[in-house]
């Protein structure tokens, strides 16, 4: 089979119906796809596969055969963050960090098919995905922001002017 | 290097079919063998060791994936994702924005959520209530026998055929309500479908109120009056306890079901 991984070509033997995840961490070593349930549950495996969400845990190594793979990694590196990761620094979208590499691939997806700040629109698109420290409202604060195309001075931390669905959009 | 997943044991034997004929050769009788169509329920299943299959016969490449129209009738290919039916009419097209989520509605498949095995949890099968109140047909093949009949026939022996495509006749209506609980897990705790065919037929049918979707007669006898049909519908299933909801409640909650979805066929038609 061979796989596409953040732009990079690898050829790699095999089970098809392996996981891709299983493939991408235990045989390529990409560690950006998180295994948290392996049942297709909380959705910390998301990956892009041709730039479409899906969960690595269910899909059959043999069905990315030939396929452009998108990680958390082929993102903006540190230096050099994309608009969403610069939102979720922004507001603290990330706490414990387990299912922020899904959430962004989910959340990037959703503004590359025009998703709009629209907090409803936002839930429905990353429905799949568990936060477990429960940080729904920022990083769905994150997700809106970065669909406004808002900047971020990412040099102070930001509080205070967004809005939160927690508070019901009061400043 | 150890890889966590049983799908990579030799002991799988992968089969890739490259069309239907080819599909339907490979499956022969279906012995020993595990159909794979996106591979959102097979493949955890292997993961955790609840399914060790000798073959698994994997239908991405078969050529099965597509809808096509004929006049009024719709036919769906087996391996077409559940995401391409969300913009089709009710019942159906709300049916499938039901299931899951966006990233499993992307990589599931029809037939395969009209095929899958019991859930451990909960009954699987959402697409099956819709398809059953528009009276869809289910082209089929085993042993190299090619046969289309009704879908509630085929459901009963939906392990031991291979699920080729499904078609349905445009209804002059159609409605379709849920509960809705948007998240991954959610195997439909229940819904019920309705349409009403261009001849006047009406049919109903439930997801969730048993192992798998069922028309509802009684219902459809007295659809009348929505009030009276929905109590009715209690006749036709029986509802059962699982992880998502309780008997109690589907009880309570399917005749409100019945009535809103005829109230909707009433007033679209």
């Amino acid at each position: 089979m061979n796989l596409t991984i953040n732009g990079i070509s690898h050829e790699v033997a095999g089970s098809e119906l392996a996981p891709l995840l299983d493939v991408l961490r235990e045989e390529l070593g990409i560690m950006g796809a998180k295994a948290g349930c392996h049942q297709g549950g909380c959705g910390s495996c998301t990956v892009l596969v041709d730039g479409e969400p899906r969960r690595s845990c269910l899909l059959p190594a043999g069905y990315a055969d030939g396929t452009q793979i998108t990680t958390v990694e082929g993102l903006g590196a540190p230096e050099n963050l994309m608009p969403i990761q610069q939102a979720f620094v922004h507001y603290y979208a990330a706490q414990c960090g387990f299912c922020t590499s899904g959430m962004l691939l989910a959340a990037q997806a959703y503004l590359d098919r025009g998703g709009t700040d629209d907090p409803e629109a936002i839930q429905h698109a990353l429905a799949g995905h568990v936060c477990r420290c429960t940080g729904y409202s920022k990083i769905i604060d994150a997700v809106a922001a970065a669909a406004r195309g808002d900047s971020f001075d990412l040099t102070t931390t930001a509080v205070g002017k967004h809005t939160t669905m927690a508070n019901g959009g009061a400043e | 290097m150890a890889v966590a997943s049983v799908a990579s044991d030799a002991a799988t034997e992968v089969l890739m079919p490259g069309s239907e004929d080819e599909a339907i050769a490979t499956f022969g009788v279906g012995a020993e063998v595990v159909v794979v169509g996106g591979g959102t329920i097979v493949v955890p299943d292997m993961t955790y060791r609840r399914l060790r299959p000798a073959k698994a016969l994997m239908l991405g490449s078969a050529g099965l994936s597509g809808i096509g129209t004929d006049g009024s009738r719709v036919t769906i290919g087996a391996t077409t994702p559940v995401q391409a039916l969300v913009d089709l009419k009710a019942p159906l097209g709300p049916c499938a924005s039901n299931v899951a989520d966006l990233e499993i509605r992307s990589q599931g498949t029809v037939g395969g959520n009209l095929c899958a095995g019991d859930g451990t949890e909960a009954p699987r099968g959402d697409l099956q209530g819709a398809f059953l109140a528009l009276g869809a047909t289910a082209r089929s093949a085993a042993n190299g026998d090619v046969t289309e009949e009704p879908l509630e026939d085929f459901l009963g022996k939906r392990h031991e055929r291979l699920l080729l495509s499904v078609s349905f006749d445009e209804p002059a209506a159609g409605a379709f309500v849920g509960l809705d609980r948007p998240h991954t897990h959610d195997y439909t705790a229940l819904a019920v479908s309705g349409a009403r065919a261009q001849d006047g037929t009406l049919r109903l049918a439930a997801t969730g109120a048993g192992s798998w979707g069922a028309r509802l007669p009684s219902a459809e006898a007295a659809a009348g009056d929505p009030a009276v049909a929905g109590e009715a519908a209690l006749n036709d299933v029986t509802p059962h306890d699982d992880a998502l909801a309780s008997a109690w409640y589907r009880t309570k909650v399917l005749p409100v079901l019945v009535r809103r979805v005829l109230t909707a066929l009433e007033e679209s038609t």
